[in-house]
C-alpha cells in the first residue's frame, strides 16, 4: 500500500466520519418522530401519532405562519438591499465613508445575536416612546431579520458580482445603453442566480431565528422556533420530532431540487456559450 | 473643482441612491442601535424612563454619566469569570472546528471535480435545515439511558471525559462542558468548512507539483505549501465561528449546564429577568469591545478577499 492509497482511503474515512457527524441527529430526529414513546431511547412502535397532535396544534401553526410571512419579508428586503449594497462595494470604488459602509454591512454576519438583539429593541423603545409608534410585533421582527439577512445577501451577491466579465456592461454601454439599462438588461439577468440564492438563505435563516426574535417580538407575535425554543427547554417533545422531519423532507426536496436545476441551466449555458462561440 | 449644480446632481444621481439606502439603512438599524446602547450603559434609569445626560438648569450646564454598571462589572467576579468562561468555549469550539473540519475541507477540495458538487451540497444540506433542531437533537441523543450514553462509557471515554473535567460524573453527558461544546462545534462545523473549502478548491495544485519534483514529502509539502496558502481561509472561518460562540445563547441554553454559564445567559437574564436595562447595555458595550479585535481581523480578511478576487 502506497502513500497514495492510504491518504485516499484516510480521506474517505475522515469525509464519511464527518458526513455521519453532520448527520447523526438529522436521522436521529425523523426516526424519533415516528417513535410511540415520549422518550428518546425506548423504542416503542410505529405510529403517526405526534403528527396527528401536530395539525391541530395551534401554538406551533400559529408560530408557523407568523414565521413564513416574517421571512418571505425577510428574504424580499434582503435581496434589495444586498443587492444594492453589493453593487455600491463592487461598482464604486471610491465614496466617502467606504471602510465604514464595508464595516457595517459585513458587521453582522459575525456579531453575537444577543448584542443585536438588545441594541435593536433598545432603539425602538426609544424611537417608540418619541414617535409612538412602531409597536412590537411583525414589523419590528422583520427589520431584526432584514439587517442580519442583508449582510449574509450582500456577500453572496457579491460574490458573483466581482466575477462578472466588465466586458458586457462596456459593450452594452458603448451600445448607448444607460447606467439604469445596463444594470437591468445585463447585469441583473447575470446575478439572478446568486440573488435566488441570497433570498432562500436569507429566508431558510430568518425562518429559524430565535434571539432576534425573541428580543423583538411583542405579545401576539411569536414566531415558531420561539415556541420550539420554549417547549425544548422544558424537556424532550417529540412533537417537536414531527416538525423537524416534516421540515428536513421540505428542505431535502428543495435543495436537491435546486441542485438539479442549477446544474441543467449552467449545462444549457455552456452549450449555448459554446454555439456562439463556433457561430 | 466641482460647482454646486455638479455636487447637487451627484447626490441626485441614481448612484447616490444604490449606495444611499442600504447605507442609512444600516446608520439607522446597525450604528444608532449601538450608540442607544452606549448612552443607557452610562444612564440612571428613572421608572421606566432614562434620566437625560446633559442637563440644563439654572444657568449650569450638566453632563452625567453613571458609570456604576462598568464599575460592577469589573468588581464582580461573577461577571469577569463568565466574560473568560465565553472566551473559553469559544476558544475551544474553534480549535475543534478546525481540527474536524480543516481535513474535511482539504478532502472535499482533492476529491474528483464532478463529486464535489454533490459534496458541497452534502455539507450545505444540515445548514439549510433548522440549527434549534438540530442542536434539540442532541439534546435527546445525549439523554440518559441513550444509545450515545451507553457508546461512551462502554468504550471508556467516559472515564476520560471525566478526567478531563469534561462531565460532571463519569455517567452523565448532558448538561455537562462535554455537551456545550459538542453541540457548538456540530453547529458551527459549516461555517468552518464553508471558507476553507473555498480557499482550498482554488488553490494551485502545480505548486505542490514543484514541491515534490524538488524533493519535499508530501507531509512537508502539506505544511510548507498548503497551510500557509490557506491562511485567509482559517482565519476567515475561525472568525466566523469564535466571534458568534462568545455572546451564543441557544445552545448553552438548551445544551449546556450551570458549570457553563455564558455571557449571552447572563445578558438575557439582565435583561428579561431584572429588568436592569443599564446592566444589559453595559454588558453588551463590554462584549462588543471584547470581540473587536477579532472583528476588525475578520474585516480586513473581507476587504483583501474582495480586493484579491479582481
Amino acid at each position: 500500500m502506497n502513500a497514495a492509497t492510504i491518504n485516499r482511503w484516510f480521506g474517505r474515512s475522515w469525509l464519511g466520519a464527518g458526513y455521519l457527524f453532520l448527520y447523526l441527529p438529522i436521522a436521529a430526529l425523523v426516526l424519533y418522530s415516528f417513535n410511540d414513546s415520549p422518550l428518546p431511547n425506548v423504542w416503542r412502535g410505529f405510529t403517526l401519532k405526534w403528527y396527528a397532535a401536530l395539525a391541530v396544534d395551534e401554538e406551533l401553526l400559529a408560530g408557523l405562519w407568523l414565521s413564513l410571512k416574517v421571512a418571505f419579508m425577510t428574504a424580499c428586503g434582503s435581496v434589495v438591499l444586498g443587492t444594492m449594497a453589493a453593487f455600491s462595494l463592487v461598482k464604486y470604488k471610491r465614496f466617502t465613508g467606504r471602510t465604514m459602509f464595508s464595516g457595517m454591512v459585513n458587521a453582522p454576519l459575525v456579531m453575537p445575536e444577543v448584542v443585536i438583539g438588545l441594541s435593536l429593541l433598545l432603539m425602538l423603545v426609544s424611537v417608540q416612546r418619541a414617535m409612538g409608534f412602531p409597536e412590537r410585533g411583525q414589523m419590528t421582527i422583520w427589520f431584526g431579520h432584514m439587517l442580519v439577512g442583508m449582510a449574509y445577501a450582500t456577500v453572496v451577491i457579491q460574490a458573483r458580482l466581482h466575477d462578472l466579465n466588465p466586458q458586457l456592461e462596456e459593450a452594452a454601454m458603448d451600445l448607448g445603453a444607460r447606467p439604469h439599462q445596463v444594470f437591468f438588461l445585463v447585469t441583473l439577468p447575470m446575478i439572478t442566480q446568486s440573488m435566488l440564492a441570497a433570498w432562500l438563505l436569507t429566508f431558510t435563516l430568518s425562518l429559524d431565528d430565535v434571539v432576534l426574535s425573541a428580543f423583538l417580538s411583542g405579545p401576539g407575535s411569536t414566531t415558531m422556533p420561539l415556541v420550539i425554543f420554549s417547549r425544548a427547554r422544558l424537556g424532550l417533545n417529540p412533537s417537536v420530532n414531527a416538525v423537524a422531519t416534516i421540515i428536513v423532507v421540505l428542505v431535502a426536496i428543495g435543495v436537491v431540487v435546486a441542485s438539479y436545476l442549477i446544474a441543467r441551466a449552467e449545462r444549457q449555458r455552456m452549450l449555448e456559450m459554446a454555439a456562439a462561440n463556433r457561430a | 473643482m466641482t460647482t454646486m449644480r455638479q455636487h447637487l446632481r451627484s447626490l441626485l444621481s441614481g448612484r447616490a441612491a444604490v449606495i444611499g439606502m442600504p447605507y442609512l439603512w444600516l446608520l439607522v438599524f446597525f450604528l444608532l442601535p449601538f450608540l442607544i446602547v452606549a448612552r443607557i450603559s452610562v444612564s440612571e434609569m428613572q421608572n421606566v424612563t432614562f434620566k437625560d445626560l446633559i442637563v440644563f438648569k439654572d444657568g449650569l450646564l450638566q453632563l452625567t454619566l453613571k458609570f456604576s454598571t462598568y464599575q460592577f462589572i469589573g468588581d464582580d467576579a461573577l461577571y469577569i469569570d463568565t466574560y473568560l468562561r465565553s472566551l473559553k468555549y469559544a476558544a475551544v469550539t474553534t480549535l475543534f472546528c478546525l481540527a474536524i473540519g480543516y481535513p474535511f475541507a482539504y478532502f472535499m477540495a482533492r476529491a474528483k471535480t464532478t463529486v464535489q458538487p454533490a459534496l458541497l451540497m452534502l455539507v450545505m444540506l444540515p445548514f439549510w435545515t433548522s440549527f434549534l433542531l438540530r442542536v434539540y437533537a442532541w439534546k435527546g441523543l445525549l439523554s440518559e439511558g441513550g444509545w450515545v450514553e451507553q457508546l461512551i462509557v462502554g468504550s471508556g471515554l467516559g472515564q476520560l471525559l471525566f478526567q478531563a473535567g469534561l462531565t460532571e460524573t463519569a455517567g452523565r453527558l448532558m448538561n455537562t462542558p462535554f455537551s456545550l461544546v459538542l453541540g457548538m462545534t456540530y453547529t458551527y462545523l459549516p461555517f468552518m468548512v464553508l471558507p476553507l473549502y473555498a480557499n482550498l478548491a482554488k488553490m494551485d495544485l502545480r505548486l505542490l507539483e514543484a514541491a515534490t519534483d524538488l524533493g519535499a514529502s508530501a507531509w512537508v509539502a502539506f505544511w510548507t505549501i498548503t497551510v500557509p496558502l490557506s491562511k485567509a481561509g482559517i482565519i476567515a472561518g475561525s472568525m466566523l465561528v469564535f466571534i458568534p460562540c462568545v455572546g451564543e445563547f441557544v445552545i448553552p441554553e438548551l445544551l449546556g449546564g450551570p458549570s457553563t454559564l455564558m455571557i449571552g445567559r447572563v445578558m438575557w437574564d439582565e435583561f428579561f429577568s431584572n429588568n436592569d436595562w443599564p446592566m444589559a447595555a453595559s454588558l453588551a458595550v463590554v462584549m462588543v469591545l471584547l470581540v473587536i479585535v477579532p472583528l476588525a481581523i475578520f474585516n480586513k480578511y473581507q476587504a483583501e478577499a474582495q480586493e484579491g478576487q479582481k
